[in-house]
């Protein structure tokens, strides 16, 4: 159950979007609690809906119906200026594909979410500079992503990320763009962070990524199927279970929907 | 202050996509030139005309008879402007402020040089007509008072009578015929030049008592002979009002108006006649400018046309500013000032065109006028580029506010 001091909390959130003429129902009555501290993998296929609830965490979109909650604020009453605010302080975004600014060099990239928490340029360049040490890339400030690697511009995005001191890193597919090594890369720094006390949550539907997670929360047609915790996530890893192959499965046959629905609705 | 830290962000988009930006700014740029240079057209022809103006005497004023209203004779002058006028207004006791008074009758007729012949304006007058229109003479002199109280038969001509009546211009001594009576020339007066303005090179001068008692047949009004004007010249410029009122007063007295008549002359100072074409030089440059102006909103529109283009190809930047905190107010500010800053580019390379154009035909012998850009143009070519930045910015600014940030994080 979710304690006084989640991070995020959500009950019951449903988010529908109008495509055309149809309704698609993304998230369908999703109850969540993350606490502070925590690491913690999103799974899933394609059209599962986990981008749409990773968007609602992150304050990018409002849910339908349900109630969301981070830090305590309720994100339903909060007006489009308080959410960027959240958003620049509170939340630090990973993209699969890095989103840099062309042709800004690495410490400009860095600098600009303190531009926009009103920042005064020369404070803001030095911080730039430390978050950029701080990912490794010290050496690489005046560079520009073209004369980066995928891997270094994905740690530039990561200072980035992290310049504003969030509480809370949010990565999306932070991998899906990086070979194996400078993934691991990657991840090896996440972890590092994770240590240091920052929150992370991971969208990922790398399978290797997710066990790494000391929390695997698995989603299927808009609803959580699976959320597992600690040793039950490392031994998932070890070897094969119930949890995580419905992830991998084909699409599930409406009966077997059914079923999975019901076990959340137990367990939350 | 945050409000200059958005102007990196433009130079760099701008710098990104210099050819794109450069064609945006032609229309800006060619807006701005084409007023700025039509402007300063048009205040160097109104300059160096002004200067001519100014070069024929400020202080110099000009009596004329209106034209009839009514009867017959409508449209042609009254004629009850006459000799006994010009005795009465050279007189000093009533007319502190004029110092010089010159009468005018003038005509076309036909001059005769052996075979040669010519239409000219003839002016008949007196010697110190000279002085108050400050005409210069090339060869010989002009009119003597002598001659003129003689009524002899000297002529003094302008370049184009001598050249076409004679081939030459130094033709002082020769003799011209006016309806069969020979004139002596005397001296031919100095070339106006291509101008035109007051141009005297098309006439001839001869004593006013000549025209008025032989040359041509010259009505009468109370006993003496009418005239077609007077010339005055007033002590400084400071006096030519006090001048002008002393010369209405004497002329409605000695016409006989009553307090409710209209006059029957008119005065035209010189300084009226410099507002008249200050007015008109005004007009025409605001009219040319108007026309210019239209390619400076055709620029304007390009510039919105490309900031739409620029806000759609940049959606994901957009997206990505807003995920990482950015208000609407700071995009909104992100792509107006970007739009300001073409604009006021474009502006300014227009000013360097316009300044150039003018050192061009500063550079160009013999041209009648410099082009004349003053600050005020200047200052007011940036303010109207910058309003084109702001005016044409503001759409595809707002454009980028209502972009959805996941929508546009998820756009490729």
């Amino acid at each position: 159950m979710p304690g006084p001091s989640a991070l995020i909390d959500m009950q019951e959130v449903t988010k529908v979007y109008q495509m055309g003429e149809t309704k698609v129902l993304a998230l369908d009555g999703v109850s969540l609690s993350i606490d502070e501290g925590e690491y913690v993998a999103i799974v899933g296929t394609s059209g599962s809906g986990k981008s749409t609830l990773m968007n609602i965490v992150g304050l990018l979109d409002r849910p339908t119906d349900g109630v969301y909650q981070i830090r305590g604020h309720s994100a339903g009453d909060l007006t489009g200026r308080q959410l960027a605010d959240l958003r620049n302080r509170e939340i630090g975004f990973v993209f699969q594909q890095f989103n840099l600014l062309a042709r800004a060099p690495a410490w400009r990239q860095v600098e600009l979410p303190l531009f926009y928490a009103g920042i005064a340029r020369s404070a803001s360049r030095q911080r730039a500079l430390e978050a950029l040490a701080q990912v490794g890339l010290a050496d690489r400030a005046d560079h520009k992503p073209e004369e980066l690697s995928g891997g270094q511009q994905q740690r530039v995005a990561i200072a980035r990320a992290l310049v504003n001191r969030p509480g809370l890193l949010l990565a999306d597919e932070p991998t899906g763009a990086l070979d194996t090594r400078t993934g691991e890369e990657v991840m090896t720094l996440f972890e590092k962070l994770h240590a240091e006390g920052l929150t992370l949550i991971i969208i990922t539907h790398d399978q290797e990524v997710a066990d790494r997670a000391r929390r695997v929360i698995t989603m299927r047609d808009g609803a959580i199927i699976s959320d597992t915790r600690g040793a039950a996530a490392a031994a998932a890893s070890g070897g094969t279970n119930g949890l995580r192959e419905p992830a991998l499965a084909p699409l599930p046959r409406p009966a077997v929907m059914e079923q999975i629905g019901e076990t959340i609705h137990e367990a939350v | 202050m945050k409000l200059f830290r958005y102007f990196p962000v433009a130079f760099d988009s701008i710098a990104a996509n210099k050819m794109r930006a450069s064609l945006t700014m032609l229309g800006i740029i060619i807006g701005v030139a084409a007023v700025l240079t039509i402007l300063g057209i048009g205040r160097g022809a109104s300059e160096s005309i002004l200067g001519e103006v100014a070069s024929q005497g400020t202080t110099r004023l000009t009596i004329s008879p209106v034209t009839e209203t009514e009867g017959e004779g409508a449209g042609s002058p009254v004629q009850t402007l006459t000799m006994g006028d010009v005795k009465a207004l050279a007189d000093p006791a009533f007319h502190p402020d004029v110092v010089e008074v010159v009468p005018q009758y003038a005509g076309n007729l036909q001059l005769v040089a052996g075979s040669n012949n010519s239409q000219v304006r003839v002016t008949g007058t007196t010697a110190a007509y000279a002085d108050v229109l400050r005409l210069e003479m090339a060869e010989g002199r002009f009119l003597t008072e002598e001659e003129v109280t003689q009524m002899n038969n000297v002529i003094v001509i302008g370049t184009t009578v001598a050249s076409d009546l004679f081939e030459r211009t130094q033709v002082v001594g020769e003799s011209v015929r006016i309806s069969g009576e020979p004139y002596t020339v005397v001296g031919v007066l100095e070339e106006s030049g291509n101008a035109g303005f007051g141009s005297n090179d098309e006439s001839a001068f001869i004593p006013i008592g000549a025209a008025h008692g032989r040359v041509f047949n010259v009505p009468r009004y109370r006993g003496e002979y009418v005239v077609t004007s007077i010339s005055a010249d007033a002590l400084s410029e400071e006096r030519v009002e006090a001048a002008e009122l002393q010369i209405e007063q004497t002329l409605r007295l000695r016409h006989g108006l009553n307090e409710e008549d209209d006059n029957d002359f008119s005065i035209s100072t010189q300084a009226s006649l410099l507002e008249t074409i200050d007015t008109v030089t005004g007009t025409l440059t605001l009219l040319l400018s108007s026309i210019a102006a239209i390619s400076l909103v055709v620029g304007g529109i390009g510039i919105m046309n490309i900031m739409l283009v620029s806000v759609t190809e940049r959606t994901k930047e957009i997206g990505l500013r807003k995920a990482l905190g950015a208000h609407t107010s700071d995009v909104l500010l992100q792509f107006l000032i970007e739009s300001l800053v073409l604009t006021l580019l474009g502006g300014l390379i227009g000013i360097a065109i316009s300044y150039g154009a003018a050192l061009l035909v500063s550079r160009i012998p013999n041209f009648s006028f410099d082009l004349l850009i003053g600050v005020d143009a200047v200052l007011m070519a940036v303010g109207v580029s910058a309003g084109c930045g702001l005016v044409f910015g503001l759409y595809p600014a707002m454009r980028a506010t209502q972009l959805d940030p996941i929508e546009a994080l998820r756009y490729e």
